[in-house]
């Protein structure tokens, strides 16, 4: 890897590791030194090597620098001597023999403690995600805006809060317990499902970016899976959930950044390594008493990444909406599930289920009574797909809509459309 | 919004009232979807559980506003067909 290259990588790979063992060593208060330590050691670095050349192992060589930093700080910080220096000499006699542990297992543990912090449920869904890219993920602020079509302040502003309210609440960067995985897991899976589905979901066309948020996502649940204490059966849907979208991930982008439907796209871009990969992860997840919501969605997910339409297939995802209803309701999921029964037992049907949900502002849910419309009563149809037109904010979205619009007009071209 | 309990009585005692194994299978999808279908109107306050059969009723309850839609989603119960009976109670909001 070239120089120019390495640092940016070094920058998005060994600044999370860095900066977690120092919060995990020092505590969440200490996060803008421990942030700022590792910004300078990184500004060193950029320094020495364009003067000097690479040296030999510029991971090493940045843990030992960042070390010394901090040792450095701590020596000349006043704050330390009153506060913890007392402590730290019960435990060691020698302030400057104090070990800053950047091995292999100290990072993976200390990225983990950090997880279950940032996605502690005192901060906002906002913040957690904005918090979350810049501190496990490594994201710059500029680029957590870039993913998010929204501006540096935002996501300055959100990360900041997020880190005042973790320091005024006093949120301990600890081991996820046994006794307290329950509870608290859900939170962290709650954050990486989010994540995801801002880079999935998100209406930025910078796609490489959006991919990488993705990819991020599984990565940080990947963590959890690869530990005993955290490896549970949801977390393990979760990741098969995200790798049968992800699949998907080729196939969805048109080269000029429209968004290709799930009907039109090619299947032969699907990866059929990452669909094997969550299938046997969903597998491996049907064990134990709890069913979550990732069960649900994956198992809707892994029969989407079949396309042909089978009776077996949409009996199956009706019953899994059914289920994901019952558990926990959501606009979409109702609409979904309605979407599922037309295929199951007819428009008809669907059409009289779908008018009971009365999600009267939902754009979508117009879509859905547009399409279930069509074939019976295209009068009825256009209309819906213009309620639907109306309530949209997507601009891709709004491009679907007007297709189907444009469709109905030519079968029946009496109709006068606005 | 009040809550109501759907109470599903189907006679399990008499002979000729009981449905045929097949009958009893066919009525499962069906089942699941009335339920499904009252989830998908965010109007599931708790998923169906089997209670204690020695249950009394302690309290008279009196008629009030939305009866009707609980009876009116009460009538779409597919085992109704089976001869199944379903009882509408309101839950008395707890002060």
């Amino acid at each position: 890897m070239k120089e120019q290259e390495l640092i940016p990588h070094l920058f998005r790979t060994e600044y999370r590791n860095i900066v977690s063992v120092l919060c995990y060593r020092f505590g969440i208060e200490h996060i803008e030194i421990a942030e700022d330590i590792v910004s300078d050691t990184f500004l060193s670095a950029t320094e020495l090597w364009s003067f000097k050349g690479l040296p030999g192992n510029p991971t090493a060589w940045l843990y030992t620098v960042a070390k010394n930093k901090t040792k450095n700080h701590l020596k000349r910080n006043t704050l330390f001597d009153q506060k913890i220096s007392t402590e730290v000499r019960q435990t060691t006699s020698e302030l400057i023999e104090m070990e800053i542990d950047l091995s292999r297992k100290n990072i993976s543990d200390s990225r983990l403690a950090m997880m279950f912090t940032v996605c502690h449920p005192s901060i906002s869904a906002d913040s957690q995600i904005a918090l979350a890219l810049n501190l496990l993920c490594g994201f710059g602020i500029q680029e957590i805006a870039d993913a998010f079509l929204t501006n540096k302040e935002v996501v300055y502003k959100r990360i900041n809060r997020a880190k005042e309210k973790l320091k005024a609440d006093q949120i301990q960067i600890v081991q996820p317990s046994v006794a307290h995985i329950s509870s608290h897991l859900e939170t962290v899976l709650k954050t990486i499902y989010l994540l995801f589905s801002e880079g999935y979901y998100s209406i930025s066309t910078h796609t490489v970016l959006r991919q990488d948020v993705c990819e991020e996502a599984m990565r940080l649940n990947q963590m959890l899976i690869e530990n005993p204490t955290t490896s549970t059966p949801s977390a393990k849907a979760l990741q098969a959930l995200m790798y049968f979208h992800a699949s998907r991930f080729p196939a969805r982008i048109a080269d000029n950044g429209d968004a290709i439907l799930y009907h039109d796209q090619d299947q032969s871009l699907w990866n059929r390594d990452l669909i094997a990969k969550g299938t046997l992860l969903l597998n491996g997840a049907a064990t134990g008493s709890q069913l979550s919501r990732y069960h649900m969605e994956a198992g809707i997910a892994y029969w989407h990444t079949q396309k042909e339409d089978t009776a077996e297939k949409w009996e199956a995802i009706l019953d899994l909406y059914n289920m994901l209803l019952i558990l926990e309701y959501s606009p979409i999921a109702a609409l979904n599930r309605t979407y599922a029964l037309g295929k199951v037992r007819g428009k008809q049907v669907a059409i009289d289920e779908a008018e009971k949900l009365q999600l009267i502002d939902n754009s979508f849910y117009y879509s859905l009574l547009g399409s279930l419309y069509t074939d019976i009563n295209s009068a009825k149809a256009l209309e819906n797909y213009q309620s639907a037109l109306k309530f949209s904010s997507s601009a891709a979205d709004q491009k679907t809509i007007l297709k189907h619009i444009c469709k109905l007009k030519e079968l029946g071209p009496d109709l006068s459309i606005p | 919004m009040n809550e109501f309990l759907l109470v599903i009585h189907r006679d399990l005692t008499s002979k000729d009232a009981s449905p045929s194994p097949e009958q009893m299978q066919a009525a499962i999808k069906p089942f699941q979807d009335w339920i499904g279908g009252i989830a998908a109107q965010n109007k599931l306050v708790s998923p169906p559980t089997r209670w204690d059969a020695g249950g009394r009723v302690i309290k008279q309850n009196t008629v009030i506003n939305d009866y009707d839609e609980a009876v009116e989603i009460a009538k779409g119960c597919p085992i109704i067909q089976w001869g199944a009976v379903v009882e509408v109670r309101m839950a008395v909001p707890t002060p």
